[in-house]
């Protein structure tokens, strides 16, 4: 039983302000996305049939190399965000909340690290 | 965690069947959800066979007749009974409406009437709104200014200006659309709902209203708007036919051209 009345319960002082910022940058990463899922569809094509040479030479060319760049940095970004609201809606006690968003943001951090040095070490061959 | 599990003691449990008189030649079949915080008992689904040849056309007609004939014990809020008050707010058949706008032809067969979801029941179909309204109230639902009013005569709008709160000023504050919502059965004790949402916006696009920073302010928080997923239940639902998704979009988009402008 709680004897906080209901105005203190449903009031908060203060706005936590970074809502608007999170949202927009969702959606940004969400239409970047757009673009660079269809191209990453022609990389998986590539890599799927091309021979290692030839995928290595496309890949080499500066658009390609962006656009791989752009498309790690974009996914693991926008997964964060999305997971990050996932917990939010999800896990109402605060500690396990903040391991688990903590958790999140660190292993997509490294893993889009993993992913941009692998990238890095692939067209800086040959 | 967010509550997946039912809380003790939540589990109706079969309550009592009241039959129609043997003469009766049209027979509807109700299913009401019953509890009684006094009794320490589960929650019981009461079915109640009514003759319609002899009640109402509404759903609330059908209620009225159970309290007044059958069980004067059956617990429920209304007033208008035709959809300007809001009070007669209430699940049937799995949807969010009022009972006094719903016709009893409009359902195939046996009628399911249960509380708005994830709500305290206070007793039977009524609701505990306590935190609804202070939601409501949390977002000053009034004009706010700091110029002094025109001397000798009202603060005047435009017709064009007054347009801009069709479909959101018919809003009776039934609650359908909150208790609809996913994100607000998981986390109203911080998302506001469709309901004060809309009512946010009401006042935010209010040309006399003077405050429209600060609202926007008040309303830049990850929990206290941005919980809307567009799910979409909210628009789905309301009986009286608004559209809070779109009240929501429209102070996103709000937020997001001050951010960027």
């Amino acid at each position: 039983m709680a004897y906080q009345s209901p105005p203190a319960t449903a009031k908060e002082a203060h706005a936590s302000h970074p809502g608007t910022r999170h949202w927009w940058l969702q959606r940004v990463t969400a239409v970047a996305l757009l673009p660079l899922s269809f191209w990453a569809i022609m990389l998986l094509d590539l890599c799927l049939n091309a021979p290692y040479a030839e995928t290595l030479g496309w890949l080499q060319q500066p658009f390609n190399s962006a656009c791989i760049v752009a498309w790690t940095v974009a996914v693991f970004y926008h997964a964060a965000l999305g997971l990050q609201v996932v917990i939010e809606d999800y896990i109402a006690a605060p500690g396990q909340k903040i391991i688990a968003l903590w958790a999140v943001n660190l292993a997509f951090l490294f893993l889009a690290l993993a992913a941009l040095l692998a990238v890095f070490r692939i067209i800086s061959k040959g | 965690m967010a509550e997946f599990t039912l809380p003790k003691n939540s589990v109706p449990t079969e309550g009592k069947t009241f039959q129609a008189p043997i003469h009766a030649q049209n027979i509807r079949r109700f299913e009401i959800y019953r509890w009684d915080p006094d009794t320490g008992e589960n929650p019981r689904i009461d079915v109640f066979e009514l003759d319609i040849d002899d009640c109402g056309p509404m759903i609330l007609d059908a209620i009225l007749k159970i309290k007044n004939d059958i069980d004067s014990s059956l617990t429920f809020r209304r007033s208008c009974r035709e959809g300007v008050c809001g009070s007669c707010a209430m699940n049937i058949n799995g949807k969010n409406t009022l009972a006094c706008t719903k016709a009893i032809d409009a359902y195939p067969d046996t009628i399911k009437i249960y509380p708005l979801p994830h709500m305290q029941v206070v007793k039977d179909l009524v609701p505990d709104m306590t935190h609804f309204y202070e939601q409501y109230t949390s977002i000053k639902p009034w004009l706010e200014t700091s110029t002094p009013a025109p001397a000798g005569s009202e603060r005047l709008q435009s017709k064009e200006d007054r347009a801009k709160l069709d479909g959101l000023y018919e809003c009776v504050l039934c609650a359908c659309c909150s208790t609809s919502c996913p994100s607000y059965w998981w986390n109203s004790d911080r998302y506001l709902g469709p309901a004060v949402l809309l009512q946010a916006y009401r006042w935010l696009v209010d040309s006399r209203d003077e405050n429209t920073a600060a609202r926007l302010d008040a309303l830049d928080d990850s929990f206290k708007l941005y919980r809307c997923h567009t799910i979409m239940n909210c628009t789905d639902t309301c009986p009286k036919g608004l559209n809070p998704a779109q009240a929501i979009a429209e102070t996103k988009k709000l937020l997001v051209q001050r951010k960027l402008g």
